[in-house]
């Protein structure tokens, strides 16, 4: 067991960061080159002024005319997506493995703030799941692969969530939690988890495209 | 109406029988579509449809946006994603290795059951551009022969005599001259000069106007006449504006419409071209068809016919003698609403002419789409009820205003409005900016 766990604590987690990142600069290098070679339009018509403002109402809650429209949806998205990005970032413990292997550390969350910011993004994928098996227009477009996506997205939080609270073995739960945060990591750049790379840019595409061309505002 | 059905394991929810995609898809053989469907994805898309492909979460948050998945009761086959999905996502999935049959469902999702709207880019939190998708769903479907009969025929008409319904070039001077004459009845000095070089303004219109809407130049003439304005007519091709080909994706024929159509504005030595209230002209001139040519923004300022207006009676070159009694609503046309911005001069107009006007809602870039943009309404009689089943909701929107006259600055929602006020029995008149202008002016001219 301790074997296991410092296998998946050293060389794994490097696989998992090198592949991440490296996976990420791929495909945003890889976006920008097949862009240039064979969508210059994108450039051409590109506006960080209209970008960002697009950006800008897309990125707070209620800022556009669909998030008014859905707002248990939009409550649920926002709480998932913010508690998904800080709660793991911010966890203490993630935060002392940091300062034990590089001397580097942040300020962190209270524990117990973390912990219910974690049942939310646990919350949130059961919401989406729920949303997958009964929403027509939502089921009519969900694949396996959807439902994996989201299973990859909640398995580090319920293992983590179980670590933490030390229930049925603290260790068999914490060597499953570093290997689900780790597929997660991966998971990003080669997945449809990749819209969390692109979603600038398609925002901040189509905000130019409404802002400079169009006149008209795209929220 | 024949209702949803399932035909060689591909699912339709409506079947109609249309020649050019029956007698199409009966040509069409795997190895061609393979080789058409990998030829438009390698050689025409890249990074837009990749990422759009690969961001696109399958929430369904779209959905709300479509017209025709509100009017068919949230059936989720209509919504914008699942029009990606029933399309594009199999085409690549497979690596264009789809049957005939799928590309005929691929062909009646892109040109009839979508306008091209963009409603639903302004949904989807990612700004994931589906109506681009549906181009090039259309684009491929082009290639393969299978665009619907009408639109194809339209197509070949730009493709012939470069405007959109066959006019020859002696009835086009000629109808300008018929219109001229008549209107000189009513303002003895009123001309519609053609072939003026050096003149301020290029007055276009789109083929319909001359074959069958000629009292909407005798209208335009007036206005000109009025303001005072320094203004030609091309009496040579090149004079409509209106584009068909751009909505079968036929870019090569869209290049060359509009190419003639600068060209003939550059030739007369224009300083603007002024064009009438049409939608999808706008589109083609202003965003689709100058990008194809390699211009970044169109090469000769295009004036919509509501900022004409606009500027007309903002500075006072038209006067309002007595305003319009009748309720009226407005209805914002995609193209140069959510394409323009024009939505507060277009109000500014409505409330010069009129006493009564109420706003549907939503409206602006939110408003519902006509259901005959995008090329729909050229898909003829064949598919007529798919825009009368599919825009429930607009028929609502304009009942909700209570508005006896509902106004459409652009041609393809004149036309489909009016069907559809007729098919619900709205009771609505369906009008252009123009015929209310023209019956509310002060004309000091006329006899």
């Amino acid at each position: 067991m301790h074997g296991l766990y410092n296998f998946v604590r050293g060389p794994l987690a490097w696989v998992a960061f090198i592949l991440f990142v490296g996976g990420t600069l791929y495909r945003l290098i890889a976006m920008l080159v097949i862009a240039r070679k064979k969508d210059n339009v994108v450039f051409d018509y590109f506006s960080l002024f209209y970008g960002l403002r697009s950006i800008f109402h897309w990125i707070i809650p209620f800022a556009n005319r669909n998030s008014r429209q859905r707002p248990i949806f939009t409550i649920v998205t926002f709480a998932f997506h913010i508690c998904l990005l800080a709660a793991p970032i911010l966890l203490l413990a993630h935060v002392l493995l940091w300062d034990e292997s590089f001397g580097i550390s942040w300020w962190t969350l209270p524990e117990g703030v973390a912990d219910i910011m974690t049942l939310i993004v646990i919350g949130g994928c059961i919401y989406f799941l729920w949303r997958r098996l009964t929403q027509p227009e939502v089921k009519f477009v969900t694949f396996a692969s959807d439902f994996v996506i989201l299973a990859i997205v909640a398995a580090p939080f319920i293992t983590g969530f179980l670590a933490y609270h030390q229930w049925l073995g603290y260790k068999f739960w914490l060597i499953l939690h570093i290997l689900a945060g780790e597929v997660m990591l991966v998971a990003i750049p080669f997945t449809r988890l990749a819209h969390m790379i692109y979603s600038p840019f398609t925002r901040a595409y189509m905000g130019s495209e409404f802002g400079s061309v169009r006149h008209a505002r795209d929220w | 109406m024949a209702e949803g059905q399932v035909i060689d394991g591909i699912y339709f929810n409506e079947v109609w029988e249309d020649a050019g995609l029956d007698e199409g898809t009966k040509k069409l053989t795997p190895e061609k579509i393979e080789k058409v469907i990998n030829k438009v994805l390698e050689g025409e898309t890249g990074a837009r449809l990749k990422v759009y492909v690969d961001t696109c979460v399958h929430c369904g948050l779209c959905s709300d946006a479509c017209h025709y998945y509100l009017s068919h009761d949230k059936d989720p086959t209509y919504a914008p994603v699942a029009k990606v999905k029933q399309t594009m996502w199999e085409m690549i999935k497979k690596k264009g290795r789809v049957s005939p049959t799928f590309m005929k469902r691929a062909s009646q999702i892109a040109s009839t059951q979508c306008n091209v709207c963009m409603r639903c880019a302004m949904y989807c939190p990612f700004g994931i551009d589906i109506a681009y998708i549906m181009s090039v769903v259309r684009r491929i479907c082009h290639f393969l022969g299978i665009t619907p009969l009408y639109i194809q025929d339209t197509a070949h008409s730009h493709a012939v005599t470069m405007n959109q319904m066959w006019v020859k070039n002696d009835e086009w001077p000629d109808t300008l001259q018929w219109q001229e004459e008549d209107a000189q009845e009513e303002i003895p000095t009123l001309r519609i000069p053609l072939e003026k070089e050096g003149a301020d303004i290029m007055y276009s219109v789109i083929g319909p106007e001359p074959k069958f809407l000629a009292q909407l130049l005798y209208q335009a003439a007036v206005i000109f006449e009025t303001a005072g304005l320094n203004w030609t007519m091309p009496a040579t091709p090149g004079w409509d504006n209106s584009d068909m080909a751009m909505y079968t994706c036929d870019n090569e024929i869209m290049g060359r419409v509009k190419r003639v159509h600068f060209e003939t504005a550059r030739r007369l030595r224009v300083k603007k071209i002024v064009m009438g209230e049409c939608g999808h002209a706008f589109r083609s001139i202003y965003d689709r068809g100058n990008r194809w040519l390699a211009w970044k923004m169109h090469p000769v300022y295009v004036e919509h016919a509501i900022e004409f207006y606009y500027n007309l009676l903002k500075s006072g070159k038209i006067k309002i003698a007595k305003k319009y009694e009748e309720s009226v609503t407005l209805h914002d046309p995609c193209n140069v609403m959510r394409g323009r911005g024009l939505y507060e001069m277009a109000r500014y107009v409505v409330n010069e002419m009129c006493a009564d006007f109420r706003e549907m809602e939503p409206n602006r870039e939110h408003n519902y789409c006509c259901c005959a943009g995008g090329g729909v309404i050229n898909c003829g009689p064949p598919f007529k009820m798919t825009r009368m089943l599919g825009n429930r909701v607009k028929a609502e929107q304009i009942a909700a205003t209570g508005a006896k006259v509902c106004i459409s600055p652009c041609h393809n929602c004149h036309s489909g409005l009016e069907d559809i006020v007729s098919h619900y029995k709205l009771g609505v008149h369906v009008k252009f900016i123009s015929d209310i202008l023209y019956e509310v002016m002060e004309k000091p001219g006329a006899v």
